[in-house]
């Protein structure tokens, strides 16, 4: 097997155990915990009062925009790994380094003026 | 066969050590915010209360499973499960030492990032399948907080990418011991970047002054409001897991891993030292600091935090073309 390979072995034996153990631990927590159900042990937990509706409710459209801009930010800076990651060898190249350079920041600039459209516009004025 | 084994032994001893090192962990803060608050703290299960963890998890165990009516039950099984197993999986690719990684991948930053942008799933799974209120609008803030910090914690690990030009954890760390520590090297951004770092940690884990997911003074417990027994304890555990992960994290790429202060002594005691430190600084800011509200937490984030570290990412870029090469 290759050397590389070993890392992910590694990483299946920890997911394959993990998972193993939190299952034998809510397990054991069912078996040994007693069951003793009632409505108002069950109703949920509103300060004492009795619940008023369902918790599935809408919520804020802000909490939907959050999500957008994560999407958009978070794969853009992803896309700048495999470039972080190139970028010292490619600069003992001659010519290709100032190239990366400016492709980069060219990148980074999109993503800056997305950001600055995005503030001007007052999706970030949380109220 | 052997790279097989060599899995199953280390992968066996990252659980171990970690659930250990997490159960201490608990009680060290425990006793460190009874110190702060001249409390005394757990002292009667063992000597200096060192078997608390033990006698929590006994007593976890013996609790009642309850649902709430109208529970998503199959939602609100799975969630606590995958925290732990999400946040556990982190530290697979932690180096401890030159020898002591349990995966050393070529992209071990990206699996950290990846598990940790994963982490909202199960939040907002025990948030939703609760069926409570509380939890709805925990695990709503959680996520929005954790998805907004997500975005500096990346783009500040970017800093460390391009400095070192490896994406590999044990590589960066071999990359501090030839140049010096991030932290410190080149002096300004590095630092910069390591508080960032810190910060969107400790928001990415909800904790002080970033814990506004779980304000007990207006939203319960958050999530974990409808939770009993072990299902409250893994949810508990994944998040303590997270913050010492994240800790060991931040010392392997900022504060050079297990290389010693001027490469005196360096090995496996010098990165749990600096993990150990960070950890318990979490927890030291915790009892000193308030809470942010949920509209200052974004505007923190998004209009300083992230142009911040895109500024950061270009200097370093910047230093990488014109100084080091």
């Amino acid at each position: 097997m290759l050397s590389t390979q070993l890392g992910y072995v590694s990483i299946l034996t920890v997911l394959i155990v993990v998972a193993i153990m939190g299952a034998a631990i809510l397990v054991l927590n069912s078996l040994i915990g007693p069951k003793r159900p009632s409505p108002v042990k069950q109703s949920s937990f509103e300060c004492g009062s009795d619940p008023i509706s369902s918790a599935r409710q809408r919520f804020n459209v802000k909490f939907y925009l959050v999500a957008i801009f994560f999407i958009v930010f978070d794969i853009e800076s992803v896309f700048l790994y495999p470039w972080a990651g190139m970028f010292r060898d490619l600069l003992v190249e001659p010519g290709v380094g100032l190239m990366t350079l400016v492709e980069m920041f060219i990148f980074i600039g999109i993503l800056g003026g997305g950001l600055a459209y995005v503030w001007r516009r007052g999706a970030l004025d949380w109220e | 066969m052997q790279g097989l084994l060599r899995g199953l032994v280390y992968g066996g001893l990252i659980i171990t050590v970690l659930m250990t090192a997490t159960a201490w962990g608990m009680w060290l803060e425990r006793k460190l915010a009874a110190r702060m608050q001249s409390r005394i703290g757990p002292n009667v299960v063992g000597k200096f209360g060192l078997l608390q963890p033990v006698a929590d998890l006994m007593k976890l165990l013996q609790k009642e499973e309850i649902y709430p009516i109208g529970a998503d039950r199959l939602l609100f099984d799975l969630a606590p499960f995958l925290v732990t197993t999400f946040a556990i999986a982190t530290a697979a690719v932690v180096p401890f030492s030159a020898d002591a990684v349990g995966a050393d991948l070529d992209v071990g930053i990206l699996w950290v990032l990846a598990l940790g942008g994963l982490m909202v799933i199960p939040v907002w799974m025990a948030g939703w399948a609760s069926n409570n209120k509380f939890a709805l609008i925990g695990g709503m803030r959680a996520v929005a907080q954790s998805i907004s910090y997500g975005v500096p914690l990346v783009l500040t690990s970017l800093v460390a990418v391009v400095f070192t030009g490896t994406m590999s954890l044990s590589g960066m760390v071999k990359f501090q011991i030839a140049h010096g520590w991030l932290a410190l090297w080149p002096p300004g951004p590095g630092v910069i970047a390591f508080l960032l770092f810190y910060m969107a940690l400790l928001a990415e884990s909800n904790r002080i002054p970033f814990d506004i997911p779980e304000a007990e003074s207006e939203l319960v417990a958050g999530i974990t409001t409808e939770y009993t027994g072990m299902k409250f304890g893994l949810l508990y555990v994944g998040e303590y897991v997270h913050t010492m992960v994240g800790s060991a994290i931040a010392a392997v790429i900022f504060l050079g891993g297990w290389d010693g202060p001027f490469h005196i002594a360096s090995g496996l005691h010098w990165m749990v030292i600096k993990t150990v430190a960070l950890f318990a600084s979490v927890y030291w800011v915790r009892w000193s600091l308030l809470r942010f509200r949920s509209d200052q937490l974004m505007r923190l984030c998004w209009v300083y935090l992230v142009p911040l570290s895109v500024g950061l990412v270009i200097f370093a870029a910047l230093w990488r073309h014109f100084v080091l090469s």
